[in-house]
């Protein structure tokens, strides 16, 4: 194995951008151009992130199924390439100190890096969504099905799709296109939630673009035949060792479909891992319904030449994810005393622009009531099996916050490192404390942010020179 | 605001504040602990839980003795189990010339009257460690330790002090401590308490406190750094410690490994922050290797840190003040603490409460880091890197 010595001898970069999605792509050629020497370390092997995973390999048929947007992705893409980023694929970043060293791992070793400014863009996770069955085998997300669709094409049969939020449209119109369209939708938008959403349709107009491309999925969606079962609530995952039915209520009544495979969504929000890891500020914002990280109008985290692009900062979609890129990297420019390109007015306007819809998505799609507050018997850390019902008696008997609550059931503790449950957890103790998830904030998250083999650790800078005492 | 004088005020949420308070309780004192930040936020909740007197410091093996009857019945004291588990603490020799060292440390406990400690030869240890590797020559063991689990431990001796009426002032730390007529008075910004007697159990940062009771003395802030593994089947039931390089490693019941061993991180006192030093951490994860070969497909999951307080001489101070009556003090518990917060809990109530105790705790006197405290004092001996 490759080891680098871990001093002054690291390899040094001006910009270190994480995740090469619209974003990190985006960030990395402009900063490329402004002459930042520039590295991108992905996870994945090729770019695009999730939104265009495999947007090189796709052939013209998998990009007709996969819809106009995802072509946008390929000049990103080739745009990265010509640029003279370092470009580092299947790189899993698993810590980052204080002095901004980054430690990954990338082909069977792990190594180092020096930044002087760190870019995360890491993008979003899908929002956990704990409900009685989640757990059982072939249930999954969209976000999963999605990635199916796009790296081998492969969908499932007879799938149902239950939840809410623009990705879950976009991926029924993908699977018809595919030739596969869902069993049904089961969609949990509370009727109610249409009147609220329509007082943000003024200010939204700018983004009609945006909205005409929601209505024309939906109406894709109902051409095609699918079932949408609206308003649906005290929904069911039924199955012994499998996945067999969704049951819900709606329109007054309980109805079951029968089906092997369940896709669940409740919308994206900002992953965390990366600026929790390098205690960046937090603040939860409540039309989101997530954790951001607190950032200046230049999209500067508390720490200084910490940097979120993208929709780690607040989803925000590709588009406003790449603009976000860009103006991350002039900015990081501009601190490094270089002009400033005439372009990033423009820029901003056309942010803001984009971002017109996001109060009207953001009402409509917030999260479903029953998902926010489970039931006691809901599984909710899938890791350490741990229930709404067990979080709930941890903080009766005087557990303060997710953190007492991880050491005292070990929920969050798992190999996820709380990806999958901690904004629930955080959720279910705020309620039953009475109190905002802002108050009762969320994990502290430790490294390594990915599972590492005690092997690598083991040789890790293991050409190191003396010792330091660690006082 | 003022509060109403209360008979002690413990500073410090940790292990040693709770049992402390919990035991003093029990003697019918009023109580109020108030604390920086939330119960077991820091070492007391994050340490390695191991419960061991093995290796331990010869000052420190009659409370260690003396905690380890409380850990035996502690789900009767404390209505919840900890975690706690009986296991054999083992540790392995990887040379003759390391076996040699662990059986004059024997047979030099036996001379002072305890035989908890006991020699393993190559076959003995391989029946307790099936998967040691090879190379291993032999080990000193005790065989009735254990261990638990800190976060729950504290937490249950929090509970349980609650029930018997002491208080918790959580995210209140003491800025001032002033002596005020008779009485104590402890400012926060969340109010003033007075109290009768006052016991600083202030961890990493009970120098403050100290220095304000006119005793300054030196509490280095450590961060003993741990990892924690993926499951893995089972293959080991002991606690494993090993002679000459550092490590403390145990497998929990759920097949995760914990492993530490004191290897330190950069801790940073005045934010909270612990930061893990990975090139000092592989140290760790190669003993591990070295000991279980079985490691080597061991995948981490978290490794972390949590802030404690170390005394120059790495053994920890329990002793009255010097300098201010009806003062206690209890901290410093340099990395390997959590084994003895049942029993110096018990020591430290019975002191307050009664002005006396019988235990031996000369050794671990504040006074003994006074300038001009020369060699008065025992001089510790085999003190442990070992985390708890």
């Amino acid at each position: 194995m490759k080891t680098e010595p871990k001093t002054a001898t690291l390899p040094a970069y001006d910009v270190v951008v994480i995740g090469a999605g619209p974003a990190g792509m985006a960030c990395a050629t402009e900063a490329s151009r402004a002459g930042l020497s520039t590295l991108v370390l992905d996870e994945q092997p090729r770019p695009g992130g999730q939104i265009y995973r495999d947007i090189e390999a796709s052939d013209s048929g998998r990009r007709g199924i996969l819809g106009k947007d995802y072509e946008a992705g390929a000049h990103l893409a080739s745009g990265l390439r010509a640029s003279t980023a370092e470009y580092l694929p299947g790189a899993v970043v698993w810590n980052i100190d204080s002095e901004k060293q980054i430690d990954f791992s990338a082909g069977g070793g792990s190594r180092s890096v020096k930044a002087a400014t760190i870019v995360v863009a890491t993008g979003a996770i899908e929002r956990p969504t704990p409900m009685p069955g989640w757990t059982l085998p072939g249930v999954t997300t969209v976000g999963a099905v999605q990635i199916l669709l796009k790296t081998s094409g492969v969908v499932m049969e007879d799938l149902v799709m239950v939840g809410s939020g623009p990705l879950l449209w976009l991926a029924a119109t993908q699977l018809i296109a595919a030739r596969t369209p869902p069993k049904a939708i089961v969609e949990t938008v509370p009727a109610a939630r249409y009147r609220e959403a329509a007082k943000h349709l003024g200010k939204a107009l700018p983004g009609w673009r945006y909205l005409a491309k929601g209505f024309a999925m939906m109406r894709e969606v109902k051409r095609a035949g699918v079932p949408v079962h609206r308003d649906a609530e005290e929904i069911v995952i039924e199955g012994e060792t499998a996945a067999s039915a969704v049951s819900f209520v709606s329109g007054g009544k309980r109805q079951r479909i029968e089906t092997a495979h369940v896709a669940l969504h409740q919308g994206v929000v900002p992953n965390q891992q990366i600026t929790r890891l390098m205690n960046c500020r937090h603040r939860f914002d409540k039309s989101q319904r997530a954790f951001l990280p607190v950032l200046d109008e230049h999209f500067e985290t508390s720490v200084d030449n910490v940097f979120v692009a993208g929709d780690g900062a607040g989803i925000g979609g590709a588009k406003s994810a790449a603009m976000r890129g860009r103006l991350v990297a002039m900015r990081v420019a501009e601190k490094a005393g270089r002009p400033v390109s005439g372009e990033r007015e423009t820029l901003k306007a056309a942010l803001r622009k984009d971002a017109a819809v996001r109060p009207l998505l953001e009402t409509l799609y917030a999260p479903s009531e029953d998902t926010l507050s489970p039931a006691d018997s809901t599984l909710v850390c899938r890791c350490e099996e741990i229930t709404a019902g067990q979080i709930r008696e941890a903080v009766a008997l005087g557990a303060p916050g997710p953190n007492q609550v991880k050491s005292f059931l070990r929920a969050g503790m798992g190999p996820c490192q709380g990806r999958m449950c901690g904004l629930a957890v955080s959720e279910i103790i705020a309620a039953a404390k009475g109190e905002e998830p802002s108050s009762v904030d969320y994990y502290r998250i430790r490294p390594p942010l990915k599972p590492l083999l005690l092997s690598e650790l083991a040789d890790f800078g293991a050409e190191e020179a003396p010792r330091q005492a660690a006082e | 605001m003022a509060n109403r004088t209360v008979d002690l005020l413990v500073i410090g949420g940790g292990i040693h504040g709770c049992s402390a308070a919990l035991h003093a309780a029990m003697r019918g004192l009023e109580v109020v602990v108030i604390e920086k930040d939330t119960v077991a936020r820091h070492a007391s909740g994050v340490n390695a839980g191991g419960v061991r007197r093995l290796g331990r410091d010869y000052a420190e093996v009659p409370i260690s003795q003396r905690s380890m009857e409380i850990w035996y019945r502690i789900e009767e004291l404390l209505d919840d189990d900890c975690g706690f588990q009986r296991a054999p603490q083992i540790k392995v020799a990887e040379t003759e010339a390391d076996l040699d060292r662990l059986k004059a440390r024997a047979a030099d406990l036996r001379a002072m009257g305890f035989d908890h400690e006991v020699v393993l030869d190559r076959a003995q240890m391989r029946e307790h460690l099936p998967a040691v590797s090879d190379h291993c020559v032999g080990a000193l063991a005790s065989l009735g330790d254990g261990f638990a689990l800190p976060y729950q431990t504290t937490f249950a001796f929090q509970r349980k002090a609650r029930s018997l009426g002491v208080r918790f002032e959580e995210n209140c730390r003491a800025e001032t401590v002033e002596r005020v007529g008779r009485d104590f008075k402890v400012t926060t910004e969340r109010g003033v308490f007075t109290s009768r007697k006052l016991l600083n159990c202030g961890g990493a940062w009970a120098g403050q406190i100290a220095r304000q009771l006119g005793e300054p003395v030196e509490v280095a802030a450590t961060a003993p750094m741990m990892i924690v593994t993926s499951r893995m089947p089972r293959f080991c039931t002991a606690v494993v410690g090993n002679e000459t390089r550092p490590l403390s490693f145990k497998q929990m019941q759920n097949g995760t490994v914990v492993i530490g061993g004191g290897r330190r991180g950069r801790p940073n006192p005045e934010t909270n922050v612990s930061e893990l030093i990975f090139s000092e951490l592989r140290q760790t994860a190669a003993t591990a290797m070295a000991v279980f070969p079985i490691m080597r497909g061991a995948t981490i999951v978290r490794s972390w840190a949590g802030i404690e307080g170390r005394m120059p001489d790495g053994i920890p101070v329990i002793s009255p003040s010097s300098t201010e009556e009806g003062a206690y003090h209890a901290f410093g518990f340099s990395s390997h603490g959590f084994q003895l917060g049942p029993g110096v809990g018990e020591i430290m109530g019975e002191l307050i409460a009664t002005g006396r105790t019988n235990a031996p705790i000369a050794p671990f006197s504040i006074t003994r880091f006074a300038p001009e405290a020369g060699a008065s004092g025992s001089s510790p001996t085999h003190s442990q890197g070992i985390s708890a």
